[in-house]
């Protein structure tokens, strides 16, 4: 008893430790890069649990194979306190695990809720089955996934992206797998979400909570380019007549 | 005069009130369901294994098809198939026989929960049939639900009926556990499947309700005029989110209890062993009771819900990892100096061994509020719940024919057409999810016919996965055809060929005849269906 108490006290000072280090000042935040971080570790805490088990369960489903006729097993018939153990144990061992990893997805969750302060904010609207995507000087844009035409949603690389969402009919989700994010949209309700461009090139956002017939073509070209060529498109496109 | 000797009359099983046959006919209902679904699971798939329209008209309409073929397999395989086939036809079959009752506590009752499930079943295949076909999931999500042309009426009116059906169930085997044991027959005495399906259905009649609530708003928000749904008039989308997660995430449970518990019963018996720390694993059981309620919001990880209340469900979610973990180490610790032996029952329960492993593992990430935020609606959750819920249940249903079969049919499973549906089956399921799991990660969205928005490699493991459902349609063909040519053509059974020390093997005839016991049952304190080495 006395070593469960000392081992619980030691888990507590280990979870202390582990949420200080949570949100460390200074570093530019990169929720995609901590996700893929993250989910190593929890790869490995999976793999370790399960090779545990999957061995143990292997080993002595070979091991204890009846070799004769009415043979009966010999499980051990556990006395009180043996049994007590057997479940405060490994009840003990499960919720620090749990523990554990909610206090790691705890310190990722909060790099995902909290935005930069200097943020560029886009409007996203979503619509069976289009997105489109308002800047502040109200520029707005659209992509046809038939036509494989229209900007989508631009963005310029190495700042912070916020998307305050909002749907005009059903639920929609705004899924941006590269990533690691995604949030929905509904009438009646503003979400959002942010994410880190960090490099130039195309990815990609597609919707992913089920909205109808055209589900799987409600995607959208998401470009990331360098500021200087952020900021020129924009002023293009207000020039073009958009957003007046 | 047993049921197997008075000849067929199909007037006896319409009118019949006898638990063991209404659980044959819960049996064929669910089979019927399981059949139609996996035919849309193959469509689905075959689907799936290019992108672009392979099956369906073309990508502006095809959806009208795909998508119902997607409500139709999750409403036909969850509520036609895994709660019927585990809360009706195996609760019905063993409950009495296991606790030494000669039926269930109301009888006729019962039988109305049989054919208000096949009312259920026959509302739900009208699908095929009307032209406005549903084609809004088996969630049903306000606002498409209300604004889709699909027939919500038809939706509504299926949950209704299996819905009354079970609560008439839960009701019927909670008074018959509860005041229907065999005199002498204390609780740390019963069946792990008892306490399974006794804590299942406590779930089940708490929590259907609610869901029954949840779509009748549905219904009058649709054909009503009502706007419980309705932002733009007071009314909220989330609502009906919350309501039906508070039901349906616990309704997992009423699957995956009663699975355990027949699991138990397999690995007690053919290994000739006690369940290890008998108690922790009950107090599992009725852990999973107390958290059911509290987690349902993992389902509404990135639905736009407060804050605190993903962070605080995370912590209760994870937490289901201390029941489950003592249920399982109970599971496996069953095994620890048995005396095991390989047969068909014992092929699938080792299978469970690893299912549970890899869908209980990959919940767990998806129990992480930041994981699910990537991984939630992705394959890689349709994997995962296909491995917990689909195929650890499914089996655990197929597992529960085969061990039980003598008893019920009076002859014994042809072993090697069995085995062989076995390994295709087995098989058939890893070659279908983990292509699955893997594009999951990288992105693959839910509910998706086409993909071409994504990397042409995805294209691969969606036809791998195909050919692995193909696999697994030959195996069900295979395991379900040699139960109908057993039946009729099987080896005579005796009645206990597992040697086993429960109940329903060693005081009944095979097959069982009416009233169950040839004599009144009654147990002294030593007895429990597992003292094989006192
Ligand atoms: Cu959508």
């Amino acid at each position: 008893m006395k070593r469960v108490v000392s081992a619980m006290a030691m888990l507590g000072l280990g979870l202390t430790a582990l949420l200080a280090q949570a949100g460390a000042p200074g570093a530019v935040p990169d929720p995609a890069a901590s996700w893929n971080h993250l989910w190593r570790d929890v790869l490995i805490d999976l793999f370790i649990i399960g090779a545990v088990f999957l061995a143990a369960g292997l080993y002595w489903v070979f091991k204890y194979r009846a070799t004769r006729e009415g043979q009966v097993g010999e499980g051990p018939k556990l006395s009180k306190m043996a049994a007590i153990s057997f479940a405060a144990v490994p009840a003990f061992l499960f919720m620090a695990d749990d523990f554990y990893l909610a206090a790691k997805g705890w310190t990722v969750w909060n790099e995902y809720r909290n935005v930069p302060r200097n943020a560029l904010e886009v409007k996203v609207t979503g619509s069976m089955w289009t997105w489109s995507f308002e800047y502040e000087n109200g520029v707005t844009t659209i992509f046809d996934p038939d036509s494989k035409t229209g900007d989508g949603l631009v963005v310029p690389v190495g700042k912070p992206v916020v998307l305050r969402m909002n749907s005009v009919d059903v639920v929609h989700s705004f899924f941006l797998p590269e990533h690691r994010v995604k949030e929905d949209l509904m009438p009646g309700r503003v979400t959002y979400l942010w994410f880190q461009p960090k490099a130039v090139g195309e990815t990609i956002a597609t919707c992913s909570e089920y909205c109808g017939n055209r589900h799987s073509f409600m995607w959208t070209k998401v470009k990331a380019v360098p500021q200087a060529e952020f900021d020129q498109w924009l002023a293009n496109m207000k020039k073009g007549g958009q957003g007046a | 005069m047993s049921t197997a000797s008075s000849g067929f009359k199909l007037s006896e099983w319409i009118f019949t009130t006898d638990h063991k046959r209404i659980g044959i006919l819960y049996l064929i209902g669910s089979i019927a369901a399981f059949a139609l679904a996996g035919i849309m699971a193959l469509l689905i798939r075959i689907e799936q294994s290019s992108p672009g329209a392979t099956i369906v008209s073309d990508v502006y309409t095809g959806g009208e098809q795909y998508n119902v073929w997607l409500y139709f397999h999750g409403a036909a395989m969850i509520l036609g198939f895994l709660i019927p086939g585990l809360t009706g036809f195996a609760a019905n079959y063993l409950i009495p026989l296991m606790i030494g009752a000669k039926d269930v506590a109301f009888p006729r009752i019962n039988a109305l929960s049989v054919w208000l499930f096949w009312a259920g079943i026959v509302v739900a295949l009208l699908t095929f049939v009307v032209p406005d076909k549903p084609d809004f999931m088996w969630t049903g999500y306000p606002p498409y639900s209300i604004k889709s042309g699909g027939n919500l009426a038809l939706y509504v009116f299926t949950v209704h009926l299996i819905g009354f059906s079970s609560i008439l169930a839960s009701v019927n085997f909670l008074v018959t556990i509860i005041y229907m044991r065999a005199p002498g027959m204390g609780w740390m005495q019963l069946n792990m499947f008892i306490w399974g399906s006794f804590t299942a259905l406590i779930i089940q009649l708490v929590f259907v309700p609610v869901l029954a609530a949840a779509v009748t708003l549905l219904l009058f928000d649709r054909y009503l005029g009502t706007h419980f749904y309705d932002p733009s008039n007071g009314g909220d989308v989330l609502l009906y989110q919350n309501l039906f997660w508070f039901y349906s995430h616990p309704a997992v449970y009423v699957i995956f209890l009663p699975a355990m518990g027949i699991f138990y019963e397999i690995y007690a018996t053919m290994a000739k062993n006690r369940i290890f720390n008998y108690k922790a694993a009950v107090y599992g059981m009725i852990g999973i009771v107390v958290v059911a309620g509290e987690v349902w919001v993992h389902h509404l990880y990135y639905s736009g819900m407060p804050d605190w209340i993903r962070i605080g469900q995370m912590v209760t979610t994870l937490l289901i990892s201390v029941p489950v973990g003592l249920m399982t180490i109970s599971m496996f610790g069953t095994l620890y100096k048995g005396a095991i032996t390989f047969n068909i029952p014992m092929y699938y329960g080792v299978a469970a061994l690893y299912l549970l492993l890899i869908g209980g593992l990959t919940g767990i990430p998806l129990a992480m509020t930041v994981m699910a935020v990537h991984l939630g609606e992705t394959s890689f959750t349709h994997a995962h719940f296909h491995f917990i819920m689909g195929i650890f249940a499914t089996f655990s249903v197929f597992a529960a024919v085969d061990f039980w079969f003598p008893k019920i049919s009076g002859r014994m499973l042809h072993v090697g057409r069995a085995k062989v549906g076995f390994w295709l089956n087995f098989i058939g399921v890893n070659v279908t999810f983990w292509p699955l799991f893997i594009i999951g990660v990288d992105g693959m969205p839910r509910r998706y016919w086409d993909y071409s928005q994504f990397p042409a490699y995805f294209a691969d493991y969606h036809k791998v996965a195909t050919i692995g459902a193909f696999i697994v349609a030959v195996g069900m063909i295979i395991t379900v055809s040699n139960w109908l040519f057993s039946a009729i053509s099987g080896e005579k059974a005796g009645n206990n060929p597992w040697g086993s020390k429960s109940l329903e093997w060693t005081h009944t005839e095979t097959p069982p005849g009416p009233g169950n016991f040839p004599k009144d049952v009654v147990v002294d304190a030593e007895w429990t269906p597992y003292n094989y080495s006192r």
